[in-house]
């Protein structure tokens, strides 16, 4: 599984970046920048949490 | 064998195999629409019993790859819509929203027929009964050319398909195909999230073929000659011939039509020379990378050659920018050009583009915030792959190869103010009357 943002519907809450800062840095204006590799077993809860937590619904959890 | 098609090459009678260049602009004569009378004595009819899958076949074997700056395998995107669920569409696209490249006009201005064919032999291959043929508004020849060209071909009733005109909007953006399908859905001209893809769900919510008018003229003449004769020009990775729109500063800039690979000293000498000791040059357009005046013995015009100078043939737009020139003033008006162009709708593209604009504004006018090199650095690395379309992806290209090819002047600058060459007259040119805001985009 990997982590990507709907950039479209993102409004940069910030929330991912708290949940799971191990994959999601924010930018100067408070936009994720997402680590696009494979996101590691010991965090996939935590990834799914801060999917699922998304206000606007805009971080998705894909599969490879 | 020529390597270079001058532009507007008046050919005498053609054989029936045509050799060498120039290929898709082979029937252009100067100026005039070509019309379908002189375009069937040229190119002759295309070739009927060939089915679908065959076709498709022979475009992959020909080795063909979209001409709209992405280079994406041209077979791969016809099998994709021909699996796909539904009657497809196909979209033909000359919405050329580069301000550089004028090479998608010229060929709906001038050469409609092979596009026209191009579109209707995609339609048969993907089982699409419709074609739209999309061109950005304000091109007004297009749309002559189009229509006439049409009225010729139901009078000869050369298709099978229909055809529809479609008008969009002049922006940057609107030649992006998911902007260009909203468009045509009746919403702006905006990219919208993938997926869904076109090839699954795009006009109407039916499987859409969208192609870049060169693309389908190339297909037309494939259909026609073969794979092996199209192979005949190029490489074993990109074969054929492309289509380049040279500026700046030559003796005689225009269209030209090149195999791949051709060396881009030998364009140059193709359009007369270059008419000053030049500074850097452009290729690829404002998504593009700026090679060093020094490195241009060396370079040659497929992107297998270009990627090892860091740069990509995208839409084939050249410029040469002469010594005299301010690169400084000229790559930073581009950029806030860019910035305006956003599609203001991700918010990394929102912020990073205006913050790179009025950074390097900043940096041009010799007022530079203390931390503007490492910021346009930081900005131009975070920025790639983080909207929905490529736009940001190009701005931080353009911007970073700017600044490594022109380091000294941006210092230079930051340091001293405007040089003297900053106010001389445009070479990298936009549409008038937009990005002139140069008083701090938000």
């Amino acid at each position: 599984m990997r982590l990507r943002v709907n950039p479209i519907g993102c409004v940069g809450h910030g929330l991912c970046a708290e949940l799971v800062p191990e994959l999601i840095v924010l930018d100067d204006w408070g936009y994720p920048i997402v680590n696009p590799g494979r996101v590691p077993d010991h965090l996939q809860t935590h990834a799914r949490r801060a999917a699922d937590a998304c206000p606007t619904l805009a971080l998705l959890m894909e599969q490879d | 064998m020529s390597t270079i098609g001058a532009k507007a090459a008046r050919r005498p009678a053609m054989p029936a195999t045509p050799v060498g260049l120039p290929r898709v602009l082979r029937a252009l004569e100067h100026g005039e629409p070509v019309g379908l009378a002189r375009h069937m004595e040229v190119h002759g009819a295309v070739p009927s019993g060939l089915g679908g899958r065959a076709l498709i076949d022979l475009v992959e074997a020909a080795g063909l790859a979209g001409r709209g700056g992405a280079c994406f395998p041209t077979a791969t995107k016809l099998r994709a819509v021909r699996k796909a669920r539904g009657r497809a569409i196909v979209l033909a696209n000359g919405c050329e929203s580069e301000p550089l490249s004028l090479k998608d006009a010229l060929l709906l201005r001038e050469l409609p027929h092979l596009v026209l064919d191009g579109a209707a032999i995609a339609a048969g291959a993907v089982g699409a009964d419709e074609v739209i043929v999309a061109f950005e508004a304000p091109n007004t020849q297009a749309r002559d050319s189009l229509e006439q060209a049409l009225q010729e071909r139901r009078a000869a009733r050369v298709d099978s398909v229909g055809f529809s005109l479609f008008a969009a909007e002049e922006r940057f953006l609107s030649g992006q195909e998911t902007a260009l399908i909203s468009q045509l859905g009746g919403g702006p001209a905006k990219p919208t999230f993938v997926p869904p893809r076109p090839t699954e769900r795009g006009v109407r919510r039916r499987p859409t073929l969208v192609q870049n008018v060169e693309t389908l003229a190339n297909l037309a003449l494939i259909a026609r000659h073969g794979a092996g004769w199209y192979r005949e020009l190029g490489s074993e990775a990109e074969s054929g011939t492309r289509l380049v729109t040279l500026a700046g500063a030559v003796a005689s800039p225009g269209v030209f039509e090149i195999e791949c690979g051709t060396p881009l000293a030998s364009l140059l000498a193709a359009a007369g020379g270059i008419e000053a000791p030049l500074a850097a040059v452009l290729i690829g357009g404002y998504f593009g990378s700026w090679l060093p005046a020094a490195r241009i013995g060396e370079i040659e015009l497929s992107n297998e050659a270009l990627a090892r100078h860091g740069a990509a043939f995208g839409c084939g737009a050249i410029v040469a920018l002469s010594a005299d020139s301010c690169p400084v003033a000229e790559t930073t008006r581009v950029a806030i050009y860019l910035a305006t162009e956003t599609a203001n709708q991700c918010g990394p593209c929102v912020h990073g583009t205006a913050a790179i604009a009025r950074t390097l504004h900043g940096v041009a006018e010799g007022s530079p915030s203390p931390s503007a090199f490492a910021d346009l650095d930081r900005w131009a690395a975070e920025l790639p792959g983080r909207g929905a379309c490529h736009h940001p992806n190009g701005l931080a290209r353009f911007v970073a190869t700017s600044l490594r090819t022109f380091a000294r002047q941006f210092h230079d600058h930051a340091a001293n103010g405007p040089c003297d060459a900053c106010s001389a007259e445009a070479v990298l040119q936009f549409p008038a009357g937009r990005a002139h805001a140069l008083a701090g985009p938000a």
